[in-house]
């Protein structure tokens, strides 16, 4: 009677996959979800504005500024192996280096758009493309934020002594959010720097 | 059969722990309700959250009703009558439908897990509270909408929120603004709630318990949780490109400007549609486990069930734009969404057949909850059949926007999930509460329910058919409508009066129900193996599974649910003669 | 049984209805309208075939299964599923969902791809909250509210063909016994085509809720015989008349700030933003079918359009009696 429930002596193993990265998976698919439909508004007004200033005549490829968002996803895979190793100090390093890549990608951010609110009067009103435009570009860039003031936090654990190896997973799920952030700019960039200009 | 006590290591050692609770003062039980993490109160509090918006919402329809009564009445004004369809409709399905689903699966799936509680309980307590306060602040609208020289109040744009009515310039005023901002809240707390009953049940099931061994409650949420995922985060993105129109000068929906009205109703309805299949998959949930017990035999089609489920889902993310048939899509697609339209039509009627399947050759009991589910199945039949009626593109010109169309989503809605919802309350009350409902008070329940429901939505599709167009305040009074309009209200009061027996039920049998014992049905699933109400832990020992139904196979040593080895999905069992 | 009654109770008032209604689609007087009626009876059919077998069946094993009252209490045998039964129950359904949707499409390229032919009658539809502009580009006509057409039955072949868009919001026009319904978009033109087969009237109104008087954008489509037609497009293609007798009228209608919005052809009022009123006389209501086209009503409009129809754009003008009385006069020598 009792056996049915009881534990067999043979049973495997019983393994189930890890909370934080199923739940940060799911986050992901939503993002993506909201990310698609503003790309696909995005899309669908490439060349319908019918005034104002146009992507071609404003827009310039800001590949600097794309190589250092992506290349802090490497930075972050080195800081994640560095604490599997338990290297704390080089971990602390390259975490840090991912950080200050993100906030150069927003500062340059910060820029392009100082120069397109002043220089060619583009805002979010004057047009359809100054409304896709900042919409889509700031959805993202509030994502680098959002994963920027995270990993500060991260930074500020492992700095005072809080932040161990038995965390790694924690880390690596965060990472995971970071390294989706990265991967939407690239086709944010297609979308408005290659396809839409 | 009530009331039986199996040995269990796991829950029944630990019957007096709630009795034994203690209480404090009313304002610590308060308290202690506000700051829960725990998924049966949370749960508790999404049921009682949605009761209570059906009955406001239910209100709302009463005043259409009244209004429709007479041609040319004047019961309520124009404007009036536009905030409250409007109401009604988002009221409905954002604070009624989705709260009722997010409720029972909070409660139910770690105890049919075999857990303690959800992968993220904290982030389960954030989703609750953030749609709470999209209802408030979304009825707050009636108080603090009101604008220049009147304009404002409660939005008044229908439910769907049609571009370019929904702009600066034709909706003034802050009514708009508590639709679109008081969903965006709620969407948060919805899109949490799917990110954790996907983590619940990926991550956090008893040992034994292969997904395969799930019992089909659990993989319902689990398909409902990804079209949530799938399916809000649109109108979210929506809703935020319609405050950008009217706050910051936007041009998404501004024809004017290059911009497009067309593009809001693609993307609404690409949240709308899935959203629908939202709603009904724990329906499907509920008549998973109310007609297997009752009807004393396994659900026929376990892995039919699953792969059922997996394709309405899939396919109901392509059949949107047959809201908008009447839009101006061209011939071939228009063409495409009839065709993906009828196709998910298919694994939604295999989900019938099985369930007959399940009843045939049982020995049915028609406790109130398994006559809500034979409610269900014949009127989610004719729900489903008027959809592929709606799905004929061409009829669809003429049934688009008419009072057919609302007679076919109240079919499924009301005569569909809430039925389910409904057998669901009978069926877990006990074990929520630990005294049963009321059964005589059950039947009258039912009972006037059906004629109610009847009365009033089969009826509702006939002037459709000769004219009647949706959303409006009045009608005129040579078109052939009155004595219809009359018999359909005359069935939505009936249902006030079967709902309201419901409520008094419940309360009552709060107070003074017969004690349930753990496992009042003689059924199957882990949580029956608990207290009635189950211990905050749930489980004292985590229990160990070799089948889909645990208590089957310890009530019936001699006849268990064959264990499934690793990778095998079909169950043995006896094949049929 | 309930159930079952219930259904030929529906059926049979349906059919009552269809013949008593002005509006029911089952009751079709042009080809669209006769194409929808056709298919939807086929699909009817298959689903009501649908729907009583497996209602039959749910309800027979509701009530065959019953626990009997002498039950012993033991459990049925326990059935788990049959790859054959579940394999033909699927199979059956997608067989019918090929049958149904090639049955569908075909009717969709029929009525949506239909050429123009070179008699049709083209009228451009622009909608207005809460009303209807027609134009009808080659006749140089501008008419609101009452749309008229010719008959087109097998002796005399000419369709009417629109093409229809927005002003402001999204409206939809429906005229269920001419066709289904089509919605008008700003900034965009979508297409539709009737051809009615017997003279008359065929009411209909918006289908798109687009604001707080959307159910008061009536439709009266008058479907009149080849002379008819000829006559009343010789009609509305006359300036506006100018009888001397209400000459007062005409004068405070043109200093007035009507003239900003409506428009009578051969006087200096040109506006857009209302409805052109040049043969207003000869319509039978007004306000987009809010009201009859009588004295009274019409005096009232002018003085307060929210007492008929609250909410409307037209503004009260706030004149004088004396000034709604002449101007209500010169309006009704606007044949």
């Amino acid at each position: 009677m009792s056996h049915a429930v009881h534990g067999h002596v043979s049973d495997p193993e019983w393994r189930l996959p890890s909370r934080g990265r199923v739940g940060m998976f799911s986050l992901i698919v939503a993002e993506s979800a909201i990310f698609v439909i503003f790309v696909v508004a995005y899309v669908y007004n490439i060349g319908r504005s019918t005034y104002g200033p146009q992507p071609r005549q404003v827009l310039e490829l800001p590949i600097l500024n794309t190589i250092f968002l992506l290349s802090s996803s490497f930075t972050i895979v080195m800081a994640e192996r560095a604490l599997v190793k338990r290297a704390m100090a080089a971990f602390k390093a390259w975490w840090a280096l991912t950080i200050v890549l993100g906030a150069i990608f927003l500062l340059g951010t910060g820029r392009e758009w100082s120069k397109l609110i002043n220089v060619d009067h583009l805002t979010i009103s004057t047009n359809l493309f100054g409304t896709t435009f900042y919409s889509l570009v700031g959805l993202h860039a509030s994502h680098v934020i959002v994963g920027l003031i995270m990993l500060t936090t991260v930074l500020i654990f492992a700095l005072t002594g809080a932040l161990k190896p038995e965390h790694t997973e924690k880390v690596e799920v965060l990472a995971i959010y970071w390294h989706f952030v990265d991967w939407v700019w690239v086709v944010v960039f297609t979308v408005v720097y290659v396809i839409g200009r | 059969m009530a009331g039986s006590s199996i040995p269990v290591p796991g829950g029944l050692g630990a019957t007096e722990v709630a009795a034994a609770e203690a209480e404090g003062t009313w304002l610590e039980v308060l308290h202690s309700w506000i700051v829960t993490v725990d998924h049966k109160k949370l749960g508790i509090m999404y049921v009682l959250y949605a009761m209570l918006f059906l009955v406001i919402g239910g209100i709302e329809a009463i005043i259409i009703r009244i209004q429709l009564f007479f041609p040319d009445n004047h019961f309520v004004s124009a404007e009036t009558f536009n905030r409250i369809f409007t109401m009604h409709g988002t009221t409905m399905i954002f604070f009624v439908a989705m709260p009722i689903t997010f409720g029972f699966g909070n409660y139910l799936l770690p105890l049919m897990l075999g857990v303690r509680d959800m992968a993220f309980p904290r982030l389960n307590a954030f989703a609750f509270w953030m749609s709470a306060f999209g209802g408030l602040l979304l009825y707050y609208s009636f108080i603090g909408g009101v604008g220049l020289q009147g304009a404002g109040s409660a939005p008044d744009v229908g439910w769907w929120a049609y571009s370019p009515l929904t702009s600066r310039a034709f909706s003034r005023g802050h009514s708009t603004d508590y639709w679109a901002i008081s969903l965006i809240v709620s969407g948060f707390g919805s899109i949490g709630v799917g990110i954790n009953f996907i983590a619940t049940a990926f991550c956090t099931r008893c040992k034994g318990m292969t997904l395969f061994r799930m019992p089909l409650l659990p993989w319902l949420y689990v398909v409902q949780s990804f079209l949530i995922l799938l399916a809000v985060s649109p109108l979210t993105a929506a809703q935020v490109m319609l405050t950008i129109d009217r706050y910051l000068g936007g041009h998404f929906f501004d024809t004017q400007a290059g911009g497009s009205a067309l593009i809001w109703a693609h993307f609404f309805w690409i949240f709308g549609h899935p959203e629908v299949y939202v709603l009904i998959m724990p329906s499907f949930a509920v008549l998973n486990e109310v007609v297997p017990v009752f009807s004393r035999k396994a659900i026929f089609g376990y892995p039919a069930m699953v792969a059922a489920s997996v394709a309405i889902a899939f396919v109901s993310l392509g059949v949107w734009a047959h809201h908008m048939f009447t839009i101006g899509m061209t011939s071939v697609g228009n063409a495409f969404f009839v065709l993906s339209t009828m196709v998910v039509g298919i694994p939604t009627g295999i989900k019938i057949f099985n369930w007959i399947a399940t009843m045939w050759g049982g020995k049915i009991r028609y406790a109130t909850a398994m006559l809500f589910c034979v409610g269900f199945l014949v009127q989610f039949l004719i729900a489903g059949l008027t959809g592929i009626i709606l799905s004929i593109a061409p009829f669809n010109w003429q049934l688009h926007n008419s009072y057919f169309v609302i007679a076919h989503f109240h079919y499924v809605i009301v005569g569909g999930i809430l039925f389910a919802m409904f057998g669901g309350i009978y069926y877990w009350f006990p074990k929520v509460t630990g005294r049963m409902l009321d059964e005589r008070l059950g039947k009258w329940n039912f009972w006037l329910f059906v004629i109610g429901f009847h009365l009033c939505f089969d009826v509702m599709h006939v002037p459709g058919v000769l004219g009647m167009p949706r959303s409006i305040y009045t009608y005129e009074a040579d078109r052939g409508w009155t004595t219809l309009n009359q018999i359909v209200s005359v069935g939505a009061a009936i249902q006030g009066i079967a709902i309201a027996i419901l409520v008094y039920n419940i309360i009552r049998s709060c107070l003074k129900g017969a004690v349930a014992g753990p496992d009042p049905w003689d059924a199957w699933t882990l949580e029956w193996t608990t207290s009635s109400p189950p211990p905050p832990y749930n489980f004292a020992i985590e229990p160990v599974v070799h089948s889909r139904r645990p208590l089957w196979d310890l009530k019936h040593p001699n006849d268990p649910d064959e264990p499934l080895e690793e990778g095998m999905i079909h169950s043995g069992g006896k094949s049929p003669s | 049984m309930l159930q079952a009654a219930l259904l030929l109770a529906v059926c049979a008032a349906r059919h009552a209805f269809a013949l008593s209604s002005k509006t029911s689609i089952f009751s079709p007087a042009a080809t669209p309208a006769k194409v929808s009626y056709d298919l939807s009876l086929f699909v009817l059919t298959i689903t009501g075939g649908i729907f009583v077998t497996v209602a039959s069946l749910i309800l027979y094993a509701a009530v065959r299964f019953r626990r009997r009252p002498d039950d012993d209490g033991s459990e049925p045998p326990q059935i788990f599923g049959s790859n054959q039964i579940e394999l033909s129950w699927t199979i059956i359904p997608v067989l019918i969902v090929v049958v149904m949707f090639l049955a569908t499409a075909r009717m969709i390229f029929a009525i949506q791809d239909a050429p123009q032919p070179p008699s049709a009658l083209e009228v451009t539809v622009i909608g207005h909250q809460f009303w209807w502009e027609f134009r009808y580009p080659a006749q140089h006509i501008t008419t609101a509210n009452e749309l008229h057409i010719p008959v087109s039955d097998t002796s005399t072949s000419r369709p009417t063909f629109m093409k229809l868009t927005s002003a402001d919001v999204i409206h939809s026009f429906w005229v269920p016994r001419l066709s289904g319904k089509i919605d008008l978009l700003p900034n965009r033109i979508n297409e539709m085509w009737m051809d009615p087969h017997t003279p008359g009237l065929y009411v209909g109104q918006c289908a798109q809720f687009c604001g707080v008087q959307h159910a008061k954008m009536l439709l009266r489509v008058y479907v009149d015989t080849p002379e008819q037609f000829a006559a009343w497009v010789k009609q509305e293609q006359q300036p506006g008349v100018q009888d001397p007798a209400v000459a007062a009228g005409r004068h405070d209608f043109e200093s007035q700030a009507c003239m900003n919005c409506h428009a009578i052809a051969g006087t200096p009022a040109r506006g857009q933003f209302g409805p052109d009123l040049t043969h207003l006389a000869s319509r039978k209501t007004i306000a987009s079918g809010a009201a009859d086209n009588t004295t009274e009503n019409l005096e009232r409009w002018i003085d307060n359009p929210d007492l008929i129809k609250t909410g409307s754009l037209m503004p009260a003008m706030h004149l004088t009696a004396d000034q709604v009385h002449d101007i209500t006069a010169y309006l009704n020598t606007l044949q």
